[in-house]
């Protein structure tokens, strides 16, 4: 039977996620390095798709994962091949941490047609096939419902896969969500529910929109068991990500995660995020930053030198630019292709 | 007085049934609430309870009698000391052999519980022609729709470990229309999944499960609790195809009744046809006869995309020939010209083919020769043959239950002007559903619906007579 497991810490409404606790597993030199590099990656490819926004090069709504970078990273370190990721729109990070190449995903973000979707999907409906990512869903919450049927699928072919299924504290009000709590739990599917906290859905803060604000609890009437985490730690992500694993490849049903964390931009490019204050934003990014803690943490090891970190760094800004550079360049879709790909 | 033990209907759309059992036999004491009877449909089996006490003084109908007419006196009722001898009733009529052509009125026993509509009654099978897909010569079984639907989805399951069936009632129940009967018990739980009452949850399971190469069957136990699943129809299975720039397909199948059924009033009551034909992406079926139905319930399994598969209530139990073959397939895509004529033409799918196979009937007695056009796939919609036959006859009348504004009848016109124009002899005229709810009310439901008169109506007047 499941026990409902939540944290010891409060969801206490506006106190910042702890840093690392004492009961976090370290990380060896190699997952360190390799969160690193993945968490810098999808900041400096936000920041440039940011900066290409502003440019007029990539149009519509576009969604920074700046800020919360360690929930993907973390929770991809405890998967496996085959394992299935789908998420909402705030996707672009996602897919880099599933491996997806950040040329197809730039160049998808401004519409050529070299993007993942052939410029068909832009920046919220990505998908990866081979790297078993399914999206990418502009609908608030759908993907929940559709998660669930990665892991019903999963289930089906008796494999040992999870389905990690992401959504916002946002979405986390839909009622298919609970339609599909109730039938992962009553079906045993192996699903990980990660509901990523980011304290505000566009505007609204959690406060002002959930009657329940500790997200963990959300499956407490369907005895699904959850808990709450330190999205801003990687290694806490990680540890709780392998605990949740381990409960569906063991048979046990679904598990959910609230990963509490914060954006560091606004809701899309368009918004002026005038709902909460500069401070407060200020003090998540001076004293929580993710990629901050781990490089301390890698400095203070001795686990690499500033120059090593700088070397990563480069790497990383060369990759972005080369993606950028494709994805500026790159012809846009045949106009023959406005046809193409409605049906099989 | 002696009381007489109707046949009773299980549901508003039942019209015979057989009386299977006598649980209580001449001469026995009834109490009110005693179960004296079982009677059973294709669709269920259901318990006779007595209303009324006495002593069952002539049981009129034996066991094991099929066919028997809704509303028949199965059973005298005498009160007790009443002369049992007495007691007789008139004589009834044997079983209604023929009831369904001839729907009963009231009977003056009690309110009719069935509201009839012209496309209750079903056309013998014998005035039905085989799909064009049939080989000559080929054997044909009869069997109703629901029989048909049932053996296609159990052949593609035999044929194919990937597809499922889904949905409320599905399994254990065997199917709220029966549609799914006997398939938990060749495939099991595992393949023939009973869910909560979730149709958005569900709807979008079996979207993700088909991202991920299974092929769900997701039976809605009608289209109008589809309605609440719109969103991952239409938004997560029919786009994401073209969204993923085509890396994500979508094997699913979405079935289950659509349109008006009877005497359940405005919400189980509406034609999603052309809510659904609208989206690019979808594929819209909505088969008339048994052979269609099941050979594009079979093609609609082994598509690659999406499909909205819209099945009737009121046809479920209707019989037709079915060719008896290993592999029945009915292409998506194309119309079947039922009955070729050269004046006007009549294009509809579904359950207007009733009214258009009838209202020929009557044409044809005024010399009127009508073609007929059977639609069978909605989206792709078979232009072409639509417009071939408007090029013959130069007259058409298009027959659908939906609402007129933006409905199928208007987009068949719209093609018919933009592709044969210049052979109109006169406008194309629309019989549909009226633009209004449907109403409860027997008189007022038979008035929202389209109807046999209109169609003879509509005919005669682009032909000008």
């Amino acid at each position: 039977m499941a026990a409902t497991r939540t944290s010891a810490r409060s969801s206490a409404a506006k106190s910042a996620p702890n840093a690392a606790g004492s009961n976090i597993a370290e990380f060896t030199k190699d997952q360190e390095l390799e969160a690193y590099r993945m968490m810098l990656l999808i900041r400096r490819f936000e920041e440039k798709s940011g900066q290409m926004y502003g440019m007029g090069l990539i149009g519509g709504f576009c969604h920074l994962y700046i800020g919360q970078e360690a929930v993907v990273v973390g929770v991809q370190m405890a998967s496996i091949d085959g394992d299935a990721v789908i998420t909402g729109y705030r996707d672009h990070g996602h897919m880099l941490a599933c491996g997806m190449e950040p040329k197809g995903v730039m160049a998808e973000l401004t519409g050529r047609r070299g993007g993942l979707s052939k410029g068909k999907g832009g920046s919220m409906h990505m998908f990866s096939k081979e790297k078993h990512f399914y999206g990418g869903h502009g609908i608030v919450g759908a993907q929940v419902s559709l998660g669930t049927g990665l892991a019903f699928a999963n289930k089906y072919r008796e494999n040992d896969n999870v389905s990690f299924t992401y959504f916002g504290d946002g979405a986390s009000n839909q009622g298919q969500v609970y339609e599909s709590f109730n039938m992962a739990q009553l079906w045993k599917l192996p699903v990980v529910f990660i509901i990523e906290n980011n304290r505000y859905a566009m505007g609204t803060s959690v406060h002002r929109a959930s009657a329940q604000q500790d997200f963990s609890k959300r499956g407490l009437s369907f005895n699904i068991p959850g808990e709450q985490v330190d999205g801003m730690d990687v290694r806490a992500v990680k540890r709780a990500a392998d605990h949740a694993v381990k409960w569906c490849r063991e048979g046990n049903g679904p598990y959910i995660l609230e990963m509490q964390t914060y954006r560091y931009r606004g809701h899309s490019m368009s918004d002026p995020a005038k709902y909460r204050s500069k401070e407060e934003v200020q003090k998540m990014r001076d004293e929580f930053d993710p990629i901050e803690q781990v490089r301390s943490r890698i400095l203070k090891a001795n686990m690499a030198s500033e120059d090593e970190l700088k070397k990563i760094d480069a790497t990383v800004r060369a990759v972005v630019a080369e993606a950028a550079e494709f994805a500026t360049h790159d012809p846009e879709p045949d106009p023959s292709e406005l046809w193409t790909d409605v049906l099989r | 007085m002696p009381t007489n033990v109707l046949m009773p209907a299980l549901s508003p759309t039942m019209e015979q049934g057989k009386l299977a059992k006598w649980l209580k036999k001449e001469g026995d004491t009834i109490k009110s609430g005693d179960v004296i009877a079982e009677i059973e449909t294709d669709k269920a089996t259901m318990e006779v309870e007595a209303v009324d006490e006495g002593v069952l003084a002539k049981i009129l109908i034996p066991d094991g009698t099929d066919n028997v007419a809704v509303n028949t006196p199965i059973a005298v009722i005498a009160a007790e000391g009443e002369d049992v001898s007495a007691a007789a009733a008139p004589a009834p009529a044997a079983p209604a052999s023929k009831a369904p052509e001839q729907p009963k009125e009231a009977d003056g026993e009690k309110p009719v519980s069935v509201a009839k509509t012209e496309s209750d009654a079903p056309i013998p099978a014998s005035e039905i022609p085989p799909s064009p897909e049939v080989p000559e010569g080929t054997a044909m079984v009869m069997m109703t729709v629901r029989e048909a639907l049932r053996d296609a989805m159990a052949e593609e399951m035999r044929r194919d470990g990937d597809v499922f069936v889904m949905g409320e009632e599905v399994a254990e129940y065997q199917g709220a229309y029966k549609v799914t009967q006997g398939l938990l018990q060749e495939f099991g739980p595992k393949r023939v999944v009973d869910t909560p009452i979730t149709e958005h949850g569900f709807a979008g399971l079996g979207v993700g499960a088909a991202f991920a190469g299974l092929k769900p069957i997701v039976e809605f136990m009608t289209f109008n609790f589809a309605m609440q699943a719109i969103d991952q129809i239409v938004n997560s299975a029919a786009k994401t195809l073209y969204m993923s720039g085509g890396q994500m397909g979508c094997p699913i199948v979405f079935r289950g009744p659509n349109g008006a059924a009877a005497r359940v009033a405005a919400q189980h009551s509406q034609d999603f046809a052309a809510w659904y034909s609208s989206i690019p992406g979808l594929t819209v079926v909505a088969p008339y006869s048994a052979a269609d139905a099941k050979g594009l319930l079979k093609s609609a399994i082994r598509n690659p995309n999406p499909i909205v598969f819209l099945e009737n209530e009121i046809l479920y139990g209707q019989q037709f020939e079915v060719p008896q073959m290993e592999d029945f397939l009915v292409p998506i895509g194309k119309a079947r010209v039922h009955r070729q004529g050269k004046d006007v033409t009549l294009v509809t799918y579904s359950i207007g083919m009733t009214y258009a196979i009838k209202a020929a009937a009557e044409l044809e007695k005024e010399g009127i020769d009508v073609e007929i056009i059977d639609l069978r796939t909605l989206r792709p919609m078979d232009t072409d043959t639509i417009i071939r036959s408007v090029m013959k006859t130069g007259r058409c009348v298009t027959i659908d239950e939906g609402y007129p504004q933006c409905g199928m009848g208007a987009e068949i016109a719209t093609r018919i002007m933009e592709h044969a124009f210049d052979y109109l002899d006169a406008p194309v005229k629309r019989v549909t559903g009226k633009d209004v709810p449907m109403p409860y009310a027997a008189n007022l439901e038979k008035l929202a619906l389209p109807s046999v008169a209109e169609v003879v109506a509509a005919a005669k007047a682009v032909l000008y007579r």
